[in-house]
Formats: structure tokens, sequence, C-alpha cells
């Protein structure tokens, strides 16, 4: 039954453009009717994808089956898939009526021809006048522009060419529609619009949409399904709720919505240790496992602390509650938006209960809101990472020199620190730059000298591998970082890390037009 | 006020030095005097004159045909090049960009002179000692000099083209054939137009490479082709410029000025227009 259903198969798909993997190993099932999201940040493959979809690309290896049959190789104007394009690539020298009409002066449909003989024949045959102008009609209708027709393109406003755009997409009546970022030029408050128009839009039509953004809340609001992507691979496919209540990994959480997300361990049976606590919590991992915690900023409960309980956390008393320190508030509305700093940590909190800044707070979350997730051991990252003025790599109050032209590909650094576009020109001012930093186990050197190195910390754990040893160490600033060493350390040395340039892997956490000089 | 009243008198200077020859010519092409300066009196004698010269008929018709032909081909050419490197890979089309920049920049007395040593060189060792000239080494040698610009007029349209235009055509059922008819080409249209008129004024006004690459055929039958730029070139060898020449270039100019002015009227008018216009067909 279930085959009957899917309306398009991907399988195993990888595009490699220059030996670099766009999208890899990509494999995804739709639904007929389905309203589908390829969500990730720019960068993530998302975009190949749909272009795979469309046939403007051709898959490297994998294949892609349309109800079953393999279109692969099939080009663009064979498929019945049409594309509402990002920049909505209306035809300029057309108006309204004729750029709506364009694919249907294609279309062939079958019909039957009566010969002389009176024997009947079967034939493809074009659309008639007739019909293309009822047909354009109503996707005008439907899109309601029906007034406008005759006009030129270039007098259209954005929300009405985007329309155009879904109109002559619709028209050709498409077993998918597929749409690439097409609210993204689009002002805010139009997005909203259009968003909740788009949504009525799948539903009264009933045609499968495949919809390509980065915009995380755009997604929540209009999908059935969301497929977030990063690195050119599937991260998590789930509905929206399940999204965003259980993130599969540290990413998704951090993509999909604000969220507090912590290195944490696993100190006992259903008890995790973070933020230099132990927590109750409901998911079951084994002792000692390393895991990635994350707590969304409205599941935190705050309450007044008493004077001994402060008394208590400031002499480091370990059984009481967990004590942070308010260190801003901001007004968001429906609720106050508080930064808790712990230690050297920082918890964002949302929360409608007001409390005043610079003070002590007691800090409780209910067990079941701790979503634990499997860390993923095969590198260090860093969420709340930054950039600052020299460029370098900022992780809690440690500085790393990096390369932060590897943000933005084909591009320079100039005299006054300015990343520079080589293709367009463009500037980019990186100060402040939210960044996600990934650094390799294999890649961090650990050495005896305290003095040539980045920062100094403690080796916590040292677990034997095979061949080699797996080193955690915690700095002075509470950071963890995972290290393999072929040499037998010990627990409790105090030792020197440094983080060679190259090896710094960073992410931009949304689009560079936002850092624009 | 001073600046302003400056800027006036430039602007008036530098316009004044691009008409009044013109305005003079004019004026002089209704005088019969066959030198120029002197004034013997209004006649519109050089214009019937004119059209009865036989010699001066056949240049004309010769000019213009081989500026129609060789325009013709330089859009089809440097289209189908501009096309066909936009579309390459990027280190194929900087290559072709490169390659189509050297006869742009090279002087045209190189280009002649090449063409002629290579039609002797065909002509001698390849089709047995014949002499080559003729009008199609003429058209040749007119190809060779305008298709480049005809390339270069084509180019940043492609490039200011939204690359999506294209696959929109083929995402909406258009075969890479009708995309280019129905999306590409009416894109690029400005383009092919400007080329096809600069390759048009290049071939007209001509001389080095048509004295060079000339033969005989055309209206000049069994002699040498002669055209507008060769013909005056010939007359001024042997006496003055014949005074119907006068009368020639006052057309010419005549005809050039009334399609630039008519070209921007429709343009002005066109904008209005174009809305009403599918409601009335159908």
């Amino acid at each position: 039954m279930e085959e009957n259903n899917t309306i398009i198969e991907l399988i195993n798909v990888t595009k490699t453009f220059d030996g670099m993997d766009a999208v890899s190993d990509f494999s995804l099932k739709i639904k007929k009717g389905e309203f589908v999201t390829l969500l990730g940040p720019s960068g993530c493959g998302k975009s190949t994808t749909l272009r795979m979809i469309a046939g403007f690309d051709t898959p490297t290896s994998g294949q892609i089956l349309l109800e079953g049959e393999d279109i692969t190789k099939l080009p663009p104007y064979k498929r019945p898939i049409n594309t509402v394009f990002q920049r909505y690539a209306l035809f300029p020298h057309l108006d309204v009526y004729d750029n709506v009409a364009f694919g249907l002066k294609f279309k062939k449909v079958p019909d039957v021809k009566i010969k002389r003989n009176g024997t009947k024949k079967e034939i493809m045959r074009h659309l008639t006048r007739k019909e293309i102008d009822d047909k354009v009609a109503r996707a005008l209708r439907m899109v309601d522009l029906d007034e406008l027709e005759d006009r030129d393109i270039s007098t259209l406003s954005g929300g009405q060419q985007q329309r155009v755009a879904i109109a002559r997409a619709i028209v050709n009546e498409p077993s998918i529609l597929l749409l690439d970022e097409p609210l993204g030029a689009l002002d805010l408050k139009m997005r909203k619009d259009m968003q909740i128009e788009l949504k009525e839009m799948h539903k009264k039509i009933g045609i499968t949409f495949i919809y390509v953004t980065h915009d995380q809340e755009e997604a929540l609001t209009m999908s059935d399904t969301i497929v977030v992507m990063n690195n050119g691979a599937i991260q998590q496919v789930g509905n929206p709720i399940d999204i965003y209540n259980e993130p599969n990994n540290a990413f998704v959480a951090n993509f999909i919505g604000e969220s507090n997300i912590y290195n944490a361990t696993m100190v006992g049976k259903l008890k995790v240790r973070f933020l230099n606590h132990v927590f109750d919590c409901v998911d079951d991992f084994p002792l000692n496992e390393k895991v990635d915690v994350v707590i969304r900023p409205e599941d935190v409960d705050l309450k007044k602390a008493s004077k001994e309980e402060i008394e208590n956390f400031k002499n480091k008393k370990k059984d009481g509650p967990l004590i942070g320190y308010i260190s801003s508030r901001l007004f968001k509305g429906i609720h106050y938006q508080y930064v808790i700093n712990i230690g050297k940590n920082e918890l964002i909190v949302q929360d409608t209960k007001e409390f005043k800044t610079d003070e002590y707070i007691k800090i409780e979350i209910d067990p079941e809101l701790i979503h634990i997730m499997n860390k993923d051991l095969t590198s260090n990252v860093f969420y709340d990472a930054w950039i600052d003025k020299q460029n370098r790599l900022v992780i809690s109050d440690m500085t790393f020199s990096c390369d932060v032209k590897q943000l933005l590909p084909g591009s320079s650094i100039d005299e006054e620190g300015y990343l520079i576009d080589s293709k367009t020109g463009k500037k980019y001012d990186l100060k402040d730059a939210d960044v996600i930093a990934e650094i390799g186990l294999n890649d961090i050197e650990m050495s005896d000298s305290h003095e040539d190195c980045d920062v100094t910390g403690e080796i916590i754990s040292l677990i034997y591998k095979g061949d080699h040893y797996q080193a955690l160490i915690r700095t002075e600033e509470e950071e963890e970082f995972i290290v393999d060493t072929p040499y037998d350390w010990n627990e409790g040395d105090i030792v020197g890390i440094s983080i060679p340039e190259d090896k710094i892997k960073l992410t931009l956490k949304g689009d560079i037009s936002k850092y624009e000089a | 006020m001073v600046k302003k009243i400056f800027a006036q008198i430039y602007i008036w200077l530098i316009l004044l030095f691009m008409y009044i020859p013109i305005l003079v010519l004019i004026a002089f092409s209704f005088t019969t005097s066959v030198n120029v300066g002197v004034w013997t009196g209004f006649s519109f004698d050089l214009y019937p004159a004119l059209f009865q010269d036989g010699e001066i008929m056949a240049a004309l018709g010769n000019t213009l045909i081989i500026a129609f032909i060789s325009s013709a081909v330089s859009v089809l050419l440097g289209t189908t090049g501009a096309i066909g490197a936009f579309y390459s890979k990027k280190r194929a089309m900087r290559a072709l960009d490169s390659v189509n920049q050297i006869p742009v920049v090279n002087a045209e007395i190189v280009m002649a002179l090449s063409l002629t040593v290579m039609f002797v060189f065909v002509g001698s060792y390849i089709f047995r000692g014949a002499n080559l000239f003729s009008f199609w080494t003429l058209l040749i040698g007119h190809v060779v000099l305008s298709a480049p610009f005809v390339y270069l007029s084509i180019k940043p349209k492609l490039q200011q083209m939204d690359p999506n235009l294209y696959e929109a055509a083929l995402d909406l059922g258009a075969t890479p054939r009708s995309a280019l008819y129905r999306v590409t080409l009416p894109q690029i249209l400005p383009g092919i137009l400007s080329g096809f008129l600069l390759a048009f004024t290049l071939s007209l006004d001509d001389f080095i490479i048509t004295t060079f690459t000339r033969g005989p055929g055309l209206l000049n039958g069994q002699g040498t082709i002669e055209t507008l730029s060769t013909l005056v070139q010939a007359k001024i060898k042997k006496g003055p410029i014949p005074p119907e020449m006068r009368a020639l270039t006052t057309i010419i100019f005549l005809v050039v000025l009334l399609l630039v002015v008519g070209v921007t009227l429709y343009r002005y008018f066109h904008k209005d227009k174009k809305h009403s216009r599918r409601r009335m067909a159908r």
C-alpha cells in the first residue's frame, strides 16, 4: 500500500562538484500531497537536491524515482515537475498572461481524431487557444491576479511577481511543485502573508510541494515534514513538532529554534551532569557517556533563591539547587528574555515572570524537558563560538587563530581585516559573527609546555581505544576538548593544547549577507 | 552661475564642431560648383544628376549589398559565438573573449594585409594559381572585421540575463531549442540589433579591407567592385570630389537621422500602447 503513496523517491543520491560532495548519500521518500521542506544553512546542499529533482543537475550517483519510474537522467522539460525560482525568473519580454501561458504551449494532451472513413485514431495534440485561455484565467484567479493579465512584468511589485511565478508553475498541473526559497526576496510582512497563502494553496490544489528554505520558522509554520540538512547530508526527517521537541543531534537543536546546548556526561542512572550540576533526566544513557543536552529557553523555571541557598552556592557546596546570576534582561512582548551566567556558561531563559538583573536566581528544569542526544564523537563542535575584531575564533573566553576565508569560497582578507568576495567585490565585517566551530579529534595538539600553546586544561579522563588514547580535557573556562593522542598521559595532568589554524572548520550561523560592510 | 554658463558654452561648442561640417555639406549639396567653397547659386541639380550617375549608383548598390550580407553573416556568427561562449566552461569562455578581443584592438591594416596574403597563398597553392579575389573574399574581409563587434555587443546582454530564465523555460516544458528561440533570443535581441547596426556601419564606410580584398563582381560585372569609399578615393586621385557625392552623403545623413528620430519616438510612444494590445487581439 505504501508503495502507491510515494510520489518521489531519492535513493542514495550523491552530487559531486569539483571533487566536493554537495549532496552525499541522500535518501528520502516523499508521499503524494505532502508539504516537505528542505531546511538548512546556506551551502548545505538543499538547493542542489532541488535542482536534481527538477532535472537541472544530474546526480553523480544514485537514483531518483518518480512514481516508481527512474527519472534520474530525464531532462527537465520531460518531467511533470515545475519550479518556482528564488528570484522568480519571469520572462521580462512577455506580459503576465504570456508568462503563465508559456508552459501550456508545449503541453500535449491525448485526443481522439475521427478520420474521413469514420475510424477513430488516438493522437496527441496541443491545447487549443480556448483551453489555454481557460487554464490561464483559472490559475491567475487562484493567485488573485486576474485583473493584471496584460501588465508588463517590470510594472509588478515583488509580491505580484511572486504570484505570477506560482501561477506559471501550477497552471501546468505538475505532480510536484518545487519552491526554491520563494519568499526570500519579500519583506517580512509580505512573507508572513504569503506563507499562509501558500499553505492554503497547497491544501486547495493538493499537489506535492517541495520547499527549500534556510528560515526555520518558515519551515515550522508551513511543512508537514521537515528535512534538516547540513554539509550535504540529512540530519533529521520528521514533522515540525518532533523536530523541535526531539532533535536528533546538536546541529538540529541549534538550527531549529533557540536553544541552550551543553556538553554533558551521564553520571548515574538517569542522572546527567552539565553546568557543573547534576540533573535528573528521563533519557537512559550508559554511565559516563558523553552526551549533548538541549534546554529550550522556555523550558527553564526561574525561582527566587533564599539567602542560604546563595551562600551555599558561593561556598561551592555541591548538593544545593543550581544558582545563576542574571546578567541581562530583555522585554520581548509576551515574555522576558534573560541571560543567566552560571560559572563561565550562559543560559538563555524565556520567562513571563519579572526578575531584577544583577541578582542571583534559582534555576529548575523539569527532567522531562531535558533533551539528551547522542554526541557525535567524530569532532569537537562548539555552537556558541564567535569571531573577534582580529578575525580570531573565540570559544568562551579562549581565542584561537583561524582562517575566516573558508566562510566564503574564493574570498580574501584586506589590510583592514575585511573579508572580500573576489567575485562580487563585496566587503564583509565578521566582527562578532556567530559561528559553529568544528575541530577534529586528531587535529588538537597536546604538550607539556604551558607556554607555546593556545590554552591549558586538565585531563579529566583518558580512555584507551586500542591503538590510541582518547583524552577529555577540561579548560579553566569549563569547555571540554576531546583529543586523540598516541601518548599515554595521566588523568589530572595539566596540559597545553594548541589547534593549527587550518584545522578549525567554521560554519556561519545565518547568511553571510548579514555581515556586509 | 559662471560655472553654469561655461558648462553651456562647452556643450554647445562641442555640438557645433560635430555638426557644422555636416550642415555645410548639406548647404553645398544645393549648389552645382565643382569646387567646394564656391557658391554658384541655389539649385537642386545635383540630386537628379546623382541618380543619373551610373558609377555612383553602382558603388552605392555594391556598398549596400555588401553591408547587408556581411552584417547578416556577422550577426549569425557573432550571436552563435556569444551564446556558445557564454554557456561554455569559465576557462573556455575567457579564452574566447580574449581571442575575440584581438581583431577589435588590432590595426585594420594588419588584418587587411594578412587577409590578402592568405588569399594569395590559398589561391596559388590550393587552387593552383587561381585568382581568388572576388565578392566572396570581400565578404569574408567584412565579416572578419565586424563579427567580433557583434560578439561584443551581445555578450553583456547574456551576462545581464537572469541565469534562471533559460532553466525556467526548460522547466516549463520547452526543449533546449525552443527555450533558445523563445527566451534567450528575445532577451538578447537589443544586443543583436545594435550588433547588426554596428556591423552595417562598419561595412558601409570601410576602405582599407575593401581595397585589399575586393575583386571583380557584383554591379561592376567583370570590373573590380567599387564601393562608395573606394570610388571617392579613385575620383580624388584624378581631380576634385564629384559634386554629386555631396548630394549622396546628404541623403545618407538624412536617412540615418530619420532612423534615429523614428526609433526614439517609437520607444517613447510604445511604452503606453503595449497594454491594450491583447484585449483587442482576443
